[in-house]
Parts: structure tokens; sequence; C-alpha cells
């Protein structure tokens, strides 16, 4: 199972990592090392076995629509980079 | 009284109710061994002195006003992916470098309704992500057994912490081992609980679908009570079991007469130190004249795929989880360019290489084309290793193996090859992807390091785990044994 450097840029973008080009061949050859140890899994017999998302057997896990105390908005803006008339300042999103 | 250190937290515990000392010259004592021992083990990426001491006089006030728990005065080490208000929570990574937050993760609420004292926040891989502490933004953290090797990963700092003397337990975190294989590798106690017995509220997110916070303490005792402490419902994790948590203590000092106990065959392969199975085969034997009964013979053929499926699926949710750190809404924040520059430029400087190596894998088994090959191949394999425990659990009240192949490696010996990194949770991986509970205790040493002992139980059979490992620990005669580091 080979990942080739174009296919690892690819990803690199998808994941918005800012790899560079060192940085994505050798990442390349490792991703392609490591897939290349899970080949067996591909043999597994697995037809109408159903996929396990999460091990417990929970569902629609809900709560009553209350409202309950939280943080305030000091306390919630307190760790963002940027704040302007309390709310959080971006880049524009559409240039 | 100048090594109250030494103490396990139950005897420590004891002698908090006695007033044979105090919660402040407990944590005094704590802290002295702390200032002692920290520049050659680097447990610790925050320490909270202050916050320690003034927890301690609280601890004291509640013994002399009658409402002291099991765990008041007790000092601890937080493992730094759990969120503390006010205190600064990294996850071991320059992204969170400058992190403070607004709230208390469920498990540091608890701990401080208990009266606990917190000693600081341990180092950890970066994310949660590795097997030997290296992949900390903040510097590796040493084995307290041999500061030239690794404590194991990713609770390092908790574990060595607990081993050398700088608290006397522990809270980690385990999403393929990263709670049994530290303790094994540092020679202490630990346990991941069965998934969903402890609230994941306020835990830093890598593998949610596995991630699960646990004691690390010096001997089974103190594991169970702080379980005890920790685990029940909290609706503000919607994974959180409602099943109220049965009292863990109540399983310890019990004969284990009868008890019908597995070695997987899996588990005692070619990639197994010949030091490391002869400390468990004699761990078995051991068990086996306390009147368990113990099958050699079971076969798991499951368990050689659980290694592909957890390296497939953790870092898919985590690829997903850490999308969030996009220097918008805290944390790390690049300037100076475009949104899509900035968020590129923080993730490129945030990010450590392992994480970044584990966001590809994740973002690649998930993508188009390669979804149904990988991830989804991956789960429905997860159901099968989760069929074949179950399957054994229908005949067996548990199963022993060793917890990690290998004792303590020297520190850089398999930083340049990931695979060989990924090797060290070949045995606690397989329980994890299950959601089962699985505790590792101390059963000797091979080659001067301690070699860990995995007990693997059926989902919600902590009881059943602590109930052979406290049997086991009494008949070694090993609880409470700290690192030989002076």
């Amino acid at each position: 199972m080979a990942i080739s450097p174009d296919e690892a840029r690819r990803i690199g973008q998808l994941a918005r990592l800012g790899l560079d080009e060192a940085a994505v061949g050798r990442l390349a050859g490792q991703l392609s090392d490591i897939l290349g140890h899970f080949a067996a899994l591909a043999a597994v017999a697995t037809d109408g076995v159903e996929p396990t998302a999460h091990p417990l057997p929970l569902r629609n896990v809900m709560r009553a629509d209350e409202v309950t105390p939280s943080l305030t908005r000091e306390e919630a803006l307190a760790n963002a980079p940027e704040v302007e008339d309390g709310l959080i300042r971006v880049r524009a999103v559409l240039e | 009284m100048s090594e109250l250190w030494r103490l396990s937290a139950h005897a420590a515990g004891e002698g908090l109710r006695a007033r044979e000392f105090t919660a402040v010259e407990l944590t005094e004592s704590v802290l002295a061994r702390v200032e002692a021992v920290e520049p050659r083990v680097n447990a610790y990426i925050t320490r909270m002195d202050g916050i320690a001491l003034e927890q301690a006089r609280e601890a004291d006030a509640r013994f002399a006003a009658g409402t002291a728990t099991p765990l008041t005065g007790i000092p601890f080490a937080v493992k730094d992916l759990i969120v503390t208000k006010g205190v600064r929570t990294t996850a071991g990574s320059r992204m969170l470098e400058n992190f403070i937050p607004p709230y208390d993760s469920h498990v540091a609420a608890q701990l401080k309704r208990a009266g606990a004292v917190m000693v600081g926040k341990a180092n950890m891989d970066e994310f949660a992500m590795g097997s030997s502490t290296e992949h900390s933004a903040f510097g590796p953290t040493a084995n307290p057994w041999d500061t030239g090797r690794v404590p194991g990963g990713s609770s390092g700092g908790s574990a060595a912490a607990v081993a050398a003397g700088e608290c006397l337990a522990a809270l980690g975190s385990d999403t393929g081992g990263s709670i049994r294989q530290p303790a094994a590798l540092c020679g202490v106690v630990g346990l991941d609980p069965t998934y969903g017995r402890v609230s994941r509220y306020g835990i830093v997110a890598f593998g949610s679908s596995l991630d699960q916070v646990g004691p690390i303490g010096r001997d089974v005792e103190d594991v169970a009570a702080i379980l005890d402490g920790i685990g029940g419902h909290d609706p503000r994790d919607s994974t959180s079991d409602p099943a109220p948590s049965p009292d863990m203590r109540h399983y310890l000092g019990r004969d284990v007469r009868g008890m019908r106990l597995a070695a997987p065959r899996e588990y005692f392969g070619d990639g197994i130190e010949p030091g490391v199975r002869a400390r468990v085969e004699e761990a078995l034997a051991r068990l086996e004249r306390l009147g368990c009964e113990v099958d050699t013979d079971l076969s798991l053929p499951m368990t050689e795929h659980a290694l592909a499926v957890y390296y497939l699926i953790a870092p898919s949710e985590a690829s997903s989880n850490l999308a969030r750190y996009d220097g918008v809404k805290y944390g790390l924040s690049a300037r100076g360019g475009s949104m899509w520059e900035n968020m590129e430029r923080t993730r490129a400087a945030g990010f450590g290489e392992e994480v970044k190596r584990r966001i590809m894998l994740g973002a690649y088994a998930l993508s188009a084309g390669y979804y149904d090959q990988f991830y989804l191949k991956a789960q429905r394999v997860r159901t099968l290793i989760a069929r074949e425990f179950r399957d054994a659990f229908a005949r067996y009240d548990a199963l022993v193996t060793p917890t990690a192949p290998t004792v303590a490696f020297p520190r850089g010996a398999k930083l340049d090859d990931p695979y060989a990194m990924y090797l060290n949770d070949a045995l606690t991986l397989p329980a994890s992807v299950a959601g089962l509970p699985a505790l590792s205790l101390p059963c000797g040493l091979s080659e001067g390091l301690p070699v860990g002992l995995q007990i693997i139980g059926d989902v919600g059979a902590e009881g059943a785990i602590l109930r052979i490992g406290h049997a086991l620990e009494r008949d070694l005669g090993q609880a409470n044994r700290l690192a030989p580091l002076p």
C-alpha cells in the first residue's frame, strides 16, 4: 500500500497541516510503511458484520431541554486570540 | 515523618485520619521530593505548589470537621489533558501552551469534591499520541528506574511521578494502552476502566470512542479507591454509562479460589522479551497456587488485527477531533495572512511530528475512495474482536497477559520508526478497541527493570480484575514499590 508524495500532499492540504516538501516526502514513506503492515486486515471475512462505532450499546442519549448555568461571555472569550465588542474576530472567509 | 512521600495513598489516609501527620505536612513532603528529583525526571509540565498547599489546608479542615473522604489530603498528579479551571492545560502541545481553561473537567471536579490535593499537571505525549512521552512539546519524561530510559506513554508523566514519589497517586488517560503501558514500564499499578465508566467531560479529545480516564497508583487498593472517587454517570458525557458504578474496594481481599483465568496464546508470541514472558508465567503459577484455574491453550485469533484496527480508528477520530485547532477560538494562533494561510500556519507550528502523522493517517483512512477499505473495514473487524472477547468471557472470569512486550527501552530507540513505536501497544490495544477494563500491575523485574502483568476483564467487571490483582499483589509481597531513585 504505497502513498505517493502527490497523495500525501493532497491529504496534508485537506487537513490544513501546512506541510513543506521535506515533510510530504517523509510522511509519504512512513504512511506507506504503516499501511503496509495493515494489509492482513483486508483478508478478514467481514461480510454481514455490523461496524462498531463505539463500544457501549447506547443510542440517542438525550437530555431535558432546560437552561443550566454556563460560562459567562468573558470566560468563553478569555482564550480567544482576537476579540472585539464581545465577539471573536476572524479573518474574512470570503475575500 | 520526613519521608511521607513514600506512603501509599491508603496508608497516608490512615495516618491523616489518625492525626499522625497533617495534609500540609504530607504535601510539603511531596513538594520537597518534587523539588529534589524533578530536574532528573521531568514528570510535570506545570507545578501547582501554591494551590496544593491551599488544598492541603482545606483538607486538614475537613479532617477536623469530620467530612474527609478516602482521597482527602492525598497529593495527586493529573495528566495535562485533564482540564483544570484556572490552571494551564496543554495536552503536551505547543497548540495549547497558553490555554487557561475556564471550567473543570468532571474528574478534576470529583478530585476537588473529595478533598484531594493537586501537585501538578503531568507530562504526556502530545495529545496522548505516543508510547514513550518523548512526543511532548515540553521535553521527555525520564523513567525513575533508569533515567536514560523512557517511562512509557502517553501517561508517562503520571506513571513516573507515582514511581518517583512526586505524588502518591495520579490520573492518566488510556486510548490504546496509555495508562497500562507506562504503569508497567514504571513498576506501578494502572487501571483502564470500562469505556463509559468515567466521564470524558473536560478531557482533551483524542479518539472519542476509545478515550478513558483512569487511576495510576502504588498498589491495587489505591487504584480501586481512586476509581470509586472518579467513576459514575455524568450527564455531560453522552457516552457515560448510566448504570451505577459498584464500590470497587468491596472486591479487595477476597479469595480467588475457583476463578477461571486464561492466558491467550497470541499474547505470548515472538515479540515478547524472554524476561517479560518468564515473570508473567511465574505470576500465572502463583495464581494457580492461589486456587485459580489457568487455561494456557485459549486462542484469540482476532488479536493480531487489533493493532491495524486501532491505528486506523484512533487516528481517524483524532483527525476529526483535532480539526478544532484552527487558531480562531482558543489556542495558538498564527496571524498575518488569509484565513486559510493562518489556519495552515497555526497547525504547522502548533502540532508536532507524531500528531501530524496521525492526522494524515486518519484523514487518509476517512477520505473518499479509502473509507470502505480502511475505516469501515476496521470498524467491522472491531466488532469481531469484541465478539471474540465476549465469547471468551462466557468461559473465563479474566484474561492474563503481559502488559507490554518489553521492559522500558532507551530514550530515542524507537523515535525514527513510528511502526516500531506502535508495536509497544500490541498487547493493550485489543481490550481498548473492545472497551474492556484492564489492570496492569508489577510482577517482578527483568534486567533490573519492572515487568507489568495485564488482567483484562469483561465489560463492567473491574471488580473481578481488581480482586485477582489484589490477591496476586499480596502473594508477590511487593505492594507500594517505589523506583530506586535517590
